[in-house]
């Protein structure tokens, strides 16, 4: 035995190191996830279905997650200041319905308009943010929500007249939820769309696989983006502000700078996910609406294996897919083994016991 | 005596996943002796402390082999409590004290006497949690402690306004206060200390063991060890290379042992120092230089730097000699008038001063020297991606620039030769790299910047005494190649003396004087701690 002691070590050893690596959160909730998926036909959950809502969730939601990594890698925290990139978002809509622009040419007037207002928001949050270093994260989380709730005003406030967004009896003031049919609905989602025939379902419905491929080309294209920016000098500066401040002070690096473009490219890109989100959503929500987007997200990353303080862009693809798979699929299961709608409650629960459990885990050994 | 020893150790040995750390150590501790402890980083100190300790560390990662023994019985501390009950105290390098509370209150932290009070008596048996501590006990053990080490402290000051010094006796005097402690581990306790400071303490561990205390003594300077020490064991790549009383060996032996080969190069300096010729030329003039370091404030410093010299700066700790680079970096906020080359030198200013051909080694390397949590490459390349564009890729007509990770683990490969840096390659993570090694990958990234003045702040602390000379023979070497100017900071004296061409001394913010390195070391001593000094310290 002790002479084994000197050689490689084990397969048992290397299988527990891989585990660690890969952590036991995704491991655990991945089996749990294929758990499901494999009981699902036992409750009469149709199988297509429930992979189609998987597929379409990662997709609405991927860029979204997205906006948390160049926080997250400059050091300023995960980013539960999310509503204030998806109110600029939401914004942008709003305005560019405002000029009656539909299709592509509304959607991307949009996204240019939300990554202008996403980025003055966020630059002001950032102002905010670079002074209350160390804090970041629970102010984030006020503010965030803050600002919900100031737009709110403004949702009522600001001059809007399309019929089709303002409320319908007063004629002012935005409506809680505006119908995307006639502008940008699906317009990612069907371009290149791909269905495959899969037969009959338990009631005898047609069934086929959907994938929204021009959504899943959107965000891979951003991930692309951001990962290129990432190899960028700019990048790099960020990524070292993020692992040690005080070493990017002592080479010249501007740090509340790289602070800044880090909350407003988040900013900009939880705007933009928050316009995608909507296209394939078919509707815009507005007031308490992006209430919902802040937990999910943040536990979507982190799900994925980023930490507080490093995120990679396989964080964000395999984190969007195991918890927008979760929170897709266990209620649908779940609410059919016992016959009772408890879907909301299991959401709660899995999204903040994934927060917790992720900002407890030992970050790295001493 | 009494012939049971206190602590043995047999055949102990230790792996971390194959990788065998420690190999079949055996050692034996009496009652009352000191034990000096010395050996290169990575020579396994660190990890044989831990396994009488009983870290964490050791079990998570699958324990240890051989037996240790505590008055004959053999023991295995599943956690440090354990230890800590078999009457095993420990100070860490890293200090661990509240700074908000007293001396006094840190000494005792968590084993305050309490007497009972009226709501403690109602719950009765139950009413221990709700006692009134007793501050005056807390303060006469806390006296005593101290006194048992021959040291006298204001125990009801704060312990954030205590020097360095004062907070590694506060450490200790928190572990001989437990009244059951019989040996006491102290980990590099004098790294931190100024020579004065460092006396002190040994006088302390001399006292304790008269007082029965057996003490494991781990420190890098082996005169200490000689001076206090009744038995030497020295440790290389995990074995016990030498374990001799102190009358039976010396200094060279040691340091010869530890490194396992010859290391004449410490003792003889500058012989062929006078043969240099350093031009009158003044590359850096500071005059009425002040910087607003905490702790090493520097209040009105007049000095000139003439090119391609070696300018070392001596000083206790505590009288600005780190201010001085800190502040011309930028790092802390600085003013007064420096010249550089003749022109106006742009202060507070990080940028600028890199731009400008400074480089500058931080003596918080863990702090602010190292990324790491990031692969050697990016360490060593940071400085130089960011303000000379190396290891740059530049897309139409630098527009975008990109970092080019293949050019960048070349050139870290080279300095990984060029200083022979212990790792596995230019990705490994830095975090995992031995003291000596982190401080050449600092140079390394000095050196990339290809800097007129090169500015380095205590370039072997906590280094062992091969890579000592490793990097002081990387400095000396960079300076006659490169013709580099560099103002070395360094609480050595002996070391300065060995590299520097003149060295300049700082006293309570000043330079008191600047004195060849063949000057007699009274000469020097007298100007750092000069009659002004004293009065200040209250």
């Amino acid at each position: 035995m002790s002479k084994n002691n000197c050689e490689r070590p084990g397969m048992g050893e290397r299988f527990k190191r891989w585990i660690n690596d890969f952590g036991w959160a995704r491991i655990i909730i991945a089996l749990f996830l294929l758990f499901l998926y494999l009981i699902a036909g036992f409750f009469k959950v149709s199988r297509i279905a429930t992979l189609n809502d998987m597929i379409a969730r990662f997709a609405m939601n991927g860029i979204l997650v997205l906006s948390m990594v160049p926080m997250i890698q400059s050091g300023t925290g995960l980013n539960f200041g999310v509503p204030i990139g998806i109110v600029g978002g939401l914004l942008a809509e709003a305005i560019t319905m405002e000029y009656y622009l539909t299709g592509a040419a509304g959607f991307f007037t949009a996204c240019l308009l939300g990554v202008f207002f996403g980025g003055i928001f966020g630059w002001f949050y950032s102002l905010l943010l670079n002074r209350v270093k160390g804090d970041e994260m629970m102010i984030a989380t006020y503010v965030g929500f803050s600002f919900i709730y100031f737009f709110q005003m403004m949702w009522v406030g600001l001059p809007f007249h399309n019929p089709a967004s303002v409320q319908g009896y007063k004629g002012s003031g935005l409506r809680v939820t505006i119908s995307l049919a006639k502008y940008w609905k699906h317009i990612l989602d069907d371009f290149l769309h791909i269905s495959i025939p899969m037969g009959l379902d338990y009631f005898g419905n047609e069934e086929s696989i959907e994938i929204p491929v021009g959504t899943i080309l959107f965000t891979l294209f951003f991930c692309l983006l951001v990962w290129i920016f990432f190899r960028s000098k700019t990048g790099t500066a960020m990524t070292a502000v993020g692992s040690n401040p005080d070493y990017a002070k002592a080479a010249g690096i501007n740090i509340n700078r790289m602070r800044t473009y880090s909350v407003v490219m988040s900013s900009a890109l939880a705007a933009i996910g928050i316009i995608v989100y909507a296209q394939s959503f078919g509707y815009a929500q507005y007031y308490t609406a992006p209430n919902g987007f802040t937990f999910p997200t943040v536990a979507a990353i982190l799900l994925g294996g980023a930490s507080i303080t490093k995120a990679n862009m396989l964080n964000v693809l395999l984190g969007a897919f195991l918890f927008q798979g979760v929170i897709s699929l266990t209620p649908s299961v779940i609410n059919s083994a016992i016959q009772l709608d408890i879907s909301e409650v299991i959401r709660m629960i899995v999204t903040n016991g994934l927060i917790v459990y992720a900002l407890t885990r030992k970050r790295g050994k001493k | 005596m009494n012939d049971e020893p206190l602590l043995e150790m047999r055949n102990v040995g230790k792996d971390f996943d194959g990788n065998v750390v420690l190999k079949d150590i055996s050692f034996t501790l009496r009652k009352g002796q000191i034990l000096g402890l010395c050996g290169e980083n990575g020579a396994g100190k660190s990890t044989l402390m831990n396994i009488l300790f009983g870290m964490d560390v050791i079990r998570e990662t699958g324990g240890y082999t051989g037996e240790v023994l505590i008055d004959g019985e053999k023991v295995e501390f599943k956690k440090p409590l354990d230890a800590l009950y078999a009457g095993i105290g420990m100070v860490h390098q890293e200090f661990s004290l509240i700074p908000g509370f007293s001396v006094a209150e840190n000494i005792m932290l968590n084993r305050e006497p309490s007497k009972g009070n009226v709501i403690s008596k109602i719950f009765g048996k139950h009413g221990k949690k709700l006692e009134t501590v007793d501050m005056e006990q807390i303060r006469s053990t806390a006296e005593s402690a101290l006194s048992k080490m021959g040291v006298e402290l204001e125990v009801e000051s704060p312990v954030s306004e205590m020097p360095v010094g004062h907070k590694q006796f506060i450490e200790i005097a928190r572990e001989i206060s437990k009244i059951k402690t019989r040996l006491l581990i102290l980990d590099e306790p004098t790294a931190v200390l100024t020579e004065s400071e460092a006396d002190i303490l040994l006088q302390s561990m001399k006292k304790l063991s008269e007082n029965g205390i057996a003490i494991i003594f781990i420190s890098h300077r082996l005169r200490e060890i000689l001076e206090v020490c009744d038995k030497v064991l020295v440790m290389r790549d995990g074995l016990v290379v030498d374990e001799k009383d102190k009358e039976e060996t010396n200094i060279l032996e040691i340091a010869r042992k530890m490194v396992g080969r010859n290391v004449e190069s410490m003792e003889d300096f500058s012989n062929n120092k006078s043969k240099r010729q350093i031009s009158d030329e003044v590359i850096l003039s500071m005059k009425n230089f002040w910087v607003d370091m905490p702790g090493e404030a520097v209040r009105n410093v007049n000095l000139d730097v003439h090119k391609g010299e070696i300018l070392g700066i001596a000083g206790l700790a505590g009288q600005g000699k780190l201010g001085i680079p800190n502040g011309l970096m930028g790092i802390y906020e600085a003013g007064g008038e420096v010249l550089y080359k003749g022109q106006p030198f742009s202060l507070n200013n990080t940028k600028y001063a890199l731009e400008h051909g400074f480089a500058f080694v931080s003596e918080d390397r863990r702090g602010v020297g190292l990324l790491l949590d990031e692969p050697i490459s990016w360490n060593i390349l940071f400085n130089a991606l960011q303000i000379k564009d190396l290891g740059i890729r530049s897309v139409l007509g630098g527009l975008f620039k990109f970092r080019d990770d293949k050019a960048m683990d070349k050139i870290a490969r080279d300095y990984i030769e060029k200083l022979k840096i212990r790792c596995t390659g230019p990705g490994q993570k830095v975090r995992n790299l031995s003291g000596g090694n982190q401080q050449k990958i600092c140079l390394s990234k000095a050196f990339c910047l290809d800097p007129e003045i090169l500015l380095i702040s205590e370039p072997t602390r906590g280094i062992d005494v091969g890579a000592k000379e490793l990097v002081l023979e990387a400095l000396r070497k960079y300076n006659s190649e490169n013709g580099t100017t560099i103002v070395i900071v360094s609480s050595e004296l002996e070391e300065l003396r060995s590299i520097s061409d003149r060295i300049a001394v700082t006293c309570e913010g000043e330079i008191f004087g600047v004195l060849p390195p063949q000057a007699k070391p009274e000469d020097f001593a007298l100007l750092m701690s000069g009659e002004k000094m004293g009065e200040v310290s209250a």
